[in-house]
């Protein structure tokens, strides 16, 4: 009797829990799961030439192909160029402004916000900024650098990553700036008191403190930022559109031109499942460095 | 019409026995205390008296309803937890009245009923505060007013004082009986702190690992133990008990430990003789010891281990020869004896009691 | 000394940072001619504001402006939702398969919307869906990282106030929205501002699944303006600004949510 409410009742709870997963599971069925496998599809299956045609399975080859052509090589080259270009500097600005900006004194919050002041600002925004900064014409970086009238720094195929790149590192100063000083804040004041009374100047509790104390978020930031810089695309599409001559055509705006100007599904889907493997790589590592870290913690 | 009859309720976490075949029912307008140490299976009794935890078996009636197929909200009890369990982000006014709204009470009765239980615990003046900005005793008697706020059949409390400093503990030990009192309510009481079953409870139910050991009133369960068990949980410091051999002295059955010999009680020695005991646990209260002049027949032989001092009293620790230890608690007046110092300790028989040193069960 | 060195260093990076939305809070001010001239004008010494009206109308920024508002508010309502009653099945009820489905959750944390936009273009196409509020927002209204987070702010409520709760008459839905969300309200927040400012800057889905101006949003309509308006280059500028206000306020009103939200993942990490 009794057994048969509770078990009435744990039904019913089983249900309820179902019922709440559900929409989200039917989103993630939809536009997660279901695209990703069907990378794997595409991936086997060559676009015909023609629209109309029959897609053509023909196993791996499709992948040797791409796997194998200059092309991908070049784009996966410039997207590693690009992170290196983006993620090392933006961590050392960011924490450059953090150090600074800690310390308990007058004014900072104003100089706390100017600094996080870039996360109000969105991809599309400071692309286009940066475009009519770097503008031939009008743009004031190019007035300044002396190079007026000249072959603009994002037509030059030697300049036009490191604009992409100062395009992007600005934007995301503010969300750098936030997670050092969040960091930061871990820090235990008593660790730094701790130091004082041992002597240590400035610097010395810098390298000796701070910059061990901070190795997590130090670590967690160069993970999520390059794979962030691994997706980058807005700022692509809006100052270079890959160019010139595929200076910045980095793995994400190439998959994008394969389906939406060639109309080569085939050959996008082996660059994702690509990209994919890269993000995973670099998500497995983060998880098992931070798992390593809870374990030394204990 | 209220009570509560538990016949053979078990409950079983995998392969441990929370509680073991319990069976007890707490009358109407009665203040019944769970007593018993830590893990013993109090809390996990009185979670499936609310219905928050399955039986495994066994049967829970509150008045003459079966409620093994009622949901917790439909028993008509009200639970007062340790943690006090107030919603931290609602006032103490909608914490009182958070049981009534989801009953569906009108409002201007809603009002009436939180100002009365506000009222009665003292706590009219904090109403729109929120749980953060109350003491401890406060958010206790917060807990309280929730529980009585919608009058249930029954309260069940589960060591609702135990995070009370010890002075705010015994003030409000005696606000809770008087609020019993005044409700005439029936409230089952768990705690592990005998000094409050004692002082508490109508009646105490002593658990030990699942079993129900007895059930009576304090002074029952104080004077007559069922058990070996309930003799040493209950009292401080706790009753000595000391094992012996079962001999007969000139016709008289006596206890023989070392040397010495200690005259039986005549029931407990009918007892033990008619189970054919050897060997018998003699059990006497520190205050029912009497450190004697060397002569006295009848009295044990002991080494003073250390003598600790209370203030109103003391309490003098002998080991007997055979290495059992005695505790005696004599008043502070008296002259303590020095360490090591051997001494004589009679034991004021018509107090004693005996235990089957296997079962450990009371005799006689 | 060393304090004052501390300042101006400060002084001097913030003007570094500040300059580009300096320049284009004042570019949009001034006119097209003056924004050419050479040495360039850096204050607005006589500010027009016909740039802002010119965007807001001619450069359809209003609309754009409007669609933002109702996708980014679809996403970001629609997130916290979903991530609240997935959460609330992880940390409240048991079910068989319950460990399982939330290894599904966290799994789709790996997988990249890059990785899978072109094939979540066809089937939005499939649904009939592009150039509507819906294809815009469908994809994005379920969140793995969201329901994490929420379930780890639910597993602290107390076990003790669910009980509570059963006994003063409260399911579980309405113990959820009446204790638990209630509870868990710095969490909402921080996710609800991380919600809206990813989904305010969204850029590559936008630009795919519209190619009208019914549902394209204003990060796109950016780039339109910039390209088509290079004469009235103080336009763009002025696009610039407007598309921003949303952030700045999301940023000054809930700074400390925001912080919170960005900071979520890596105090996990
Ligand atoms: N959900 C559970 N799963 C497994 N075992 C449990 C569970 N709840 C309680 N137990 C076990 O049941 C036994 C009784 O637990 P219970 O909480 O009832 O003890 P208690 O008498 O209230 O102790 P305390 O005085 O410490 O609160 C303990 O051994 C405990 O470990
Ligand atoms: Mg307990």
């Amino acid at each position: 009797m009794s057994a048969q409410r509770s078990a009435r009742r744990r039904a019913k709870d089983a249900l309820l829990g179902y019922a709440l997963v559900l929409p989200s599971l039917v989103v993630f069925g939809v536009f997660v799961f279901y695209p990703f496998v069907k990378n794997f599809s595409l991936a086997l299956h060559r676009t015909p030439p023609f629209p109309g045609l029959p897609k053509k399975y023909v196993g791996l080859d499709q992948v040797k192909d791409v796997l194998s052509s200059s092309e991908f090589h070049k784009s996966l080259r410039i997207t590693i160029e690009f992170v290196m270009l983006t993620v090392p500097v933006g961590i050392v600005l960011g924490l450059l402004l953090a150090v600074l900006a800690h310390k308990q004194l007058r004014g900072m919050g104003i100089y706390r916000t100017i600094f996080s002041s870039t996360v109000a600002t969105s991809v599309a925004a400071a692309s286009v900024i940066f475009w009519t900064l770097f503008n031939p014409q009008i743009g004031l970086v190019t007035y300044w650098m002396g190079r007026s009238g000249d072959l603009g720094v994002l037509e030059d195929p030697k300049t036009a990553l490191i604009a992409v790149a100062v395009t992007t590192v600005w934007q995301n100063i503010g969300l750098s700036f936030i997670l050092m000083s969040a960091g930061l804040q871990g820090v235990p004041d008593d660790l730094y008191e701790a130091a004082a009374v041992d002597g240590a100047d400035g610097a010395r509790r810098f390298w000796h403190v701070t910059l061990p104390m901070l190795s997590p978020t130090l670590f967690f930031s160069a993970v999520v930022g390059s794979i962030m810089a691994f997706q980058a695309f807005g700022q692509i599409d809006i100052l270079t559109r890959g160019g010139p001559d595929d200076a910045t055509n980095v793995l994400v705006y190439s998959i994008y031109e394969d389906v939406f100007r060639a109309g080569n599904d085939g050959v996008a889907a082996v660059k994702a499942i690509a990209l994919f493997v890269i993000v995973l790589i670099l998500t497995i590592v983060q998880l098992r460095v931070a798992e390593r870290r809870v374990s030394y913690a204990r | 019409m209220s009570g509560i009859t538990l016949s053979g309720v078990t409950k079983r976490f995998g392969d441990t026995i929370a509680v073991d075949d319990v069976s007890l029912t707490v009358d109407d307008h009665e203040l019944l205390v769970l007593l018993g140490p830590s893990g013993c299976g109090k809390s996990t009794l009185l979670r499936m008296i609310a219905g928050l935890e399955e039986m495994t078996a066994g049967e829970i009636r509150i008045g003459d309803r079966v409620v093994n197929d009622v949901e917790p909200k439909d028993r008509d009890l009200a639970m007062v937890f340790q943690s006090y369990a107030l919603y931290p982000h609602m006032t103490v006014r909608a914490n009182i009245e958070f049981p009534l709204r989801s009953r569906k009470v009108p409002k201007d009765q809603r009002a009436l009923q939180v100002a009365e239980a506000a009222e009665m615990l003292d706590l009219t003046d904090y109403l729109d505060r929120k749980p953060s900005q109350l003491s401890g005793g406060q958010r206790q008697r917060v807990a309280l007013a929730r529980a009585v706020v919608r009058r249930p059949a029954a309260f069940l409390m589960d060591e609702p004082l135990s995070n009370l400093d010890a002075k705010l503990r015994a003030a409000t030990r005696i606000e809770l009986v008087e609020l019993q009192r005044r409700l005439e309510a029936t409230i089952v009481y768990v705690t592990h702190d005998q000094v409050e079953a004692m002082t508490m409870g109508h009646r105490v139910a002593i658990l030990d690992r699942g079993v129900l050991q007895q059930l009576g009133s304090p002074q029952e369960v104080y004077d007559r133990p069922a058990n070996l068990f309930v003799a040493r949980f209950i009292g401080t410091p706790p009753m000595n008990t000391v094992r012996g051999r079962l001999e007969t002295a000139g016709g008289t059955p006596v206890v023989r430990i070392g040397a010495d010999g200690v005259e039986l009680p005549g029931a407990a020695a009918a007892a033990a003789a008619a189970d054919g005991l050897l060997e018998i646990v003699l059990g006497v209260r520190p205050e029912h010891v009497e450190i004697v002049t060397d002569g006295t027949p009848g009295a044990l032989t002991a080494t003073v281990e250390v003598v600790e001092h209370l203030g109103h009293e003391q309490h003098v620790v002998g080991r007997l020869g055979d290495g059992q230890l005695v505790t005696v608690r004599q008043g502070s007046h008296l002259p303590a004896p020095p360490a090591k110092s051997s001494v004589r300790l009679a034991v004021r028989v018509e107090h004693a009691h005996c235990f089957d040193p296997e079962t450990g069960a009371r005799l006689g | 000394m060393r304090l004052a060195g501390r300042y101006l260093l400060l002084s001097v990076l913030a003007l570094i940072v500040l300059f580009p939305i300096y320049i284009t809070v004042v570019n949009s001010l001034l006119r097209p001619d003056q924004i050419a001239s050479r040495p360039p004008g850096l204050f607005p010494t006589d500010p027009q504001w016909g740039a802002y009206k010119e965007a807001w109308e001619g450069g359809h920024i209003g609309r754009y402006m409007l669609n933002s508002a109702i996708v980014t508010t679809g996403i970001m309502v629609g997130q916290v939702l979903l991530a609240i009653l997935a959460a609330y099945a992880f940390a409240f009820l048991e079910f068989p398969g319950r460990g399982f489905l939330f290894v599904v959750f966290l799994t789709t944390m790996m997988i990249p919307f890059e990785v899978v936009f072109f094939t979540n273009y066809q089937t939005i196409a499939d649904l009939g869906l592009l150039n509507t509020y819906g294809g815009l927002i469908l994809p994005f209204l379920a969140t793995g990282f969201g329901a994490f987070l929420l379930r780890q702010a639910f597993l602290t409520v107390p076990g003790e106030l669910r009980d509570a709760a059963a006994l003063d008459g409260y399911g579980h839905w309405r113990f959820l929205w009446r204790v638990a969300v209630p509870l868990a309200r710095p969490t909402v927040a921080a996710l609800s501002v991380f919600a809206f400012l990813s989904a305010w800057g969204q850029y590559l889905w936008p630009l795919i699944v519209t190619d009208d101006d019914r549902a394209r949003t204003v990060q796109v309509g950016l780039a339109q303006l910039r390209r088509e308006a290079l004469n009235d280059i103080n336009v763009t500028f002025a696009g610039v600004v407007l598309a921003s206000i949303p952030l700045v306020i999301l940023l000054l009103a809930f700074q400390r949510q925001l912080v919170r939200g960005l900071t979520a993942g890596a105090v996990k990490g």
